[in-house]
């Protein structure tokens, strides 16, 4: 019987590949475009009888360290994140190669190049390369859960973490993957070395000289796996190297006959060094085509530049910054242009924008109205999150979007050089993700400033997932110090506006640290709860 | 056969629910199929796309080809337009003609249904008032849909079974009420209107 195919997201497949290698935990923070990884694991019925954990983390660092945390009780367990989530994760992220692992740990990040959702479009396989990890890159589904199962086998064989990388394309699409039989969870079992994990200098430095030396194992089994190949060509006038969904696009420029040039598949790191020379030595030419950053090309150039003639990103071959596309691997090859003609001029941008109903609008209107009419433009520092939309018009009620928790420790850094008055707008989840610990020390020197804990309870722009929160903020925020007299929470409705705009006055003309909490639940998540009502009834 | 749309609209019109009805349709009759999807921060009202390509051989690339598309299947006709670079020089343009106004410089309805117009393949119904008509006012997205059919090689009772698996699970009724969305756009499709 033909193995049975299912449609699958490339989150989902890598979700539903956990489950069959028997994952015991998945710990993540939502972030487009991973978020499905976890939701998949949330609603999947294995995942519930097996006892899978898949409740979500705080953040990318505690996510990763709880999965190290699970590797180290003998269990496999999977981290996923976005690519930014794994600059919060870096420490753990870099330490867990110098430990080692116990049970299989796979870190999984969905990097977004063009920034379809995202502040940046790094590219993870940098930090795997820092860390020294392994690193795997599916350019499809079926590779996504083949690798799933490779990941973890090489983690426990090698005793090192895997980094999974994957790009939107991949993580938002569709296609047909055969699942394998399904495997058991592991028993808890404590690691041999009871020090493993001890990261003492004496000890640190001996586990570091291990992974040292353990790379030319990791770079063997890039040369021996099944995901690195060489597809042979006649054509020796030139060499195409193509990693992740590079291969893809080159391929459909293919369809009609097969390329007539070698090409180096590459899908797992270290670099597999032989197979690339042996690449180089016969062809006059190489193409390099990675979806990212110029990974690989800037290795081979090196800076002596000795070489071939190197074709890809650095060169304007390709484009030096967003993601590829088959006309543009298509136009690297020689080809034409493939672009029908062009968008009509009347077609104008359509941005996207808070929805109608929207508590954070009915917040904006009052810190303008409190805030930008009075003291003008410029004092009020921002996000990750919906409200971020605020920075578009009708509102452009905000001045800074920089990463995770950055606005108040950026209205702080403000205030502390003088700026009056100093704002910081920050959503539920981005505050108990990164914003408390920065509200810590803003409590500490008494700041003069107004921070804004826009309360939606639910992590909105990624879909909807648990706060950590939720009903709890006011509670965190007088825990961490702030004087009990200056923090307000206020229900954001336009019948409450004059009401809302007098509470900032009040608090702008304090000279310490105030905290304004704008509650209302968020119209998607109540609206999908208002339908599951009727559904059920 | 080899077939690659590309679905148009504006965050929440339910563009994804005619993917998951030609993907099911596809699925049905032994195609393989790739189906890119637009998650994240534009399902905010902003310009959404979805890139479906459906073939009788292996498919390579999550993305359509510049150039390539057989079809542009929008619920609005503005979105209609965003695409067109995308379509082959005989491809099909198939839209929606109710605007969704959510932006303060909409350009002139006419404009941009003359827009339309003047592509030699296009379908430009009013898909809102048919679905209305067969009693749907939300099915506006299965008429187009069915509108699409009539471009895409697959048995059209093999669309209805999509439809019939993606609202099953909300009962007999609410079945019914969007296979007659359906049919109604394929209808409207045929007669050229």
């Amino acid at each position: 019987m033909a193995a049975e195919k299912r449609l699958f997201l490339g989150d989902e497949a890598i979700a539903q590949a956990a489950l069959d290698a028997g994952v015991s935990g998945v710990y993540a923070y939502p972030g487009t475009p991973s978020t499905e990884i976890l939701e998949y694991v949330q609603r999947a019925p294995e995942a519930r009888e097996g006892g899978v954990h898949r409740e979500w983390s705080a953040n990318e660092k505690t996510a990763l360290e709880a999965a190290l945390g699970m590797s180290y009780a003998g269990r496999r367990a999977m981290t996923c994140m976005k690519h930014v989530g794994l600059n919060v994760a870096a420490d753990p992220f870099v330490n867990s190669a110098i430990t080692g692992t116990n049970g299989g740990l796979l870190v999984t990040v969905a990097d977004d190049p063009s920034m379809h959702s995202s502040q940046n479009e790094q590219d993870s396989r940098f930090l795997g390369k820092f860390a020294m990890m392994p690193i795997l890159e599916p350019s499809n589904q079926q590779e996504a859960y083949d690798m799933v199962f490779h990941g973890f086998d090489l983690s426990e064989r090698l005793k090192t973490p895997v980094l999974l990388r994957i790009t939107t394309r991949l993580a938002h699409s569709r296609a047909g993957v055969v699942r394998r039989p399904a495997k058991s969870q592991n028993e808890l079992k404590l690691p041999e070395d009871k020090r493993q994990f001890v990261l003492l200098p004496v000890i640190a430095r001996r586990r570091y000289a291990g992974l040292l030396k353990t790379q030319t194992e990791f770079v063997a089994s890039a040369e021996q796996s099944p995901f690195n190949r060489l597809l042979d060509g006649e054509d020796d006038s030139l060499g195409i190297i193509a990693c992740g969904l590079g291969y893809n696009y080159l391929l459909e420029n293919y369809r009609e006959r097969p390329c007539p040039h070698p090409v180096l598949k590459i899908g797992q790191y270290p670099f597999p060094r032989e197979m690339i020379r042996r690449l180089v030595a016969r062809c006059r030419e190489i193409l390099v085509v990675e979806e990212g950053m110029p990974f690989l090309e800037e290795y081979l150039r090196g800076i002596l530049e000795c070489g071939p003639p190197i074709k890809g990103r650095m060169d304007g071959c390709l484009p030096p910054d967003g993601e590829l596309n088959p006309n543009l691997v298509g136009m690297a090859l020689g080809r034409e242009d493939r672009t029908a003609g062009a968008v009509p001029d009347l077609v104008v941008p359509r941005p996207p924008a808070l929805c109608q109903g929207c508590s954070h609008a009915d917040s904006y209107r009052a810190i303008n109205e409190a805030v930008k009419d009075v003291y003008g433009d410029g004092h009020v520092f921002s996000d990750i999150g919906c409200y971020t939309l605020g920075a578009l018009p009708p509102y452009q009620a905000i001045n800074t979007c920089v990463d995770m928790g950055a606005s108040i420790t950026m209205a702080k850094g403000a205030a502390d050089a003088g700026l009056f008055p100093s704002c910081a707008v920050i959503g539920d989840s981005t505050f108990t993700h990164s914003g408390m610990t920065g509200l810590l020390d803003a409590v500490l020197e008494n700041t003069n400033m107004v921070v804004f804990i826009m309360d939606n309870s639910t992590t909105a722009m990624t879909g909807g997932q648990t706060s950590h929160g939720e009903g709890r903020l006011e509670k965190i925020v007088k825990g961490l110090g702030v004087h009990p007299d200056h923090v307000h929470t206020v229900l954001p409705l336009k019948k409450n506006h004059e009401a809302f705009v007098r509470t900032i006055q009040e608090e702008l003309a304090y000279e310490g640290l105030s905290v304004i909490i704008p509650a209302r639940e968020c119209i998607q998540t109540l609206k999908r709860k208002a339908r599951g009502k009727g559904r059920a009834s | 056969m080899k077939c690659d749309l590309i679905l148009a609209g504006v965050g929440g019109q339910g563009i994804l629910s005619i993917a998951t009805v030609i993907g099911q349709a596809a699925i049905r009759s032994g195609l393989y199929l790739k189906q890119a999807e637009v998650h994240g921060m534009s399902q905010r009202g902003g310009d959404v796309q979805s890139h479906l390509r459906l073939s009788d051989r292996d498919i390579h690339s999550d993305l359509i080809p510049a150039g390539d598309a057989d079809l542009i299947v929008s619920v609005e006709p503005l979105e209609a337009l965003r695409y067109l670079p995308f379509l082959s020089p005989d491809g099909w343009l198939i839209t929606n003609i109710t605007p969704v106004k959510n932006i303060a410089n909409y350009p002139d309805l006419e404009r941009v249904l003359d827009e339309i117009r003047r592509h030699r393949n296009h379908v430009a119904i009013d898909a809102d008032a048919l679905a209305k008509q067969v009693d749907n006012p939300r099915g506006m997205n299965m008429v187009v849909a069915g509108a699409a059919s009539r471009f895409i090689d697959i048995p059209f009772e093999k669309m209805e079974e999509g439809v019939r698996t993606i609202f099953d699970r909300k009962g007999e009724a609410v079945v019914e009420k969007n296979l007659a969305a359906l049919r109604v756009g394929r209808a409207a499709a045929e007669s050229g209107s």
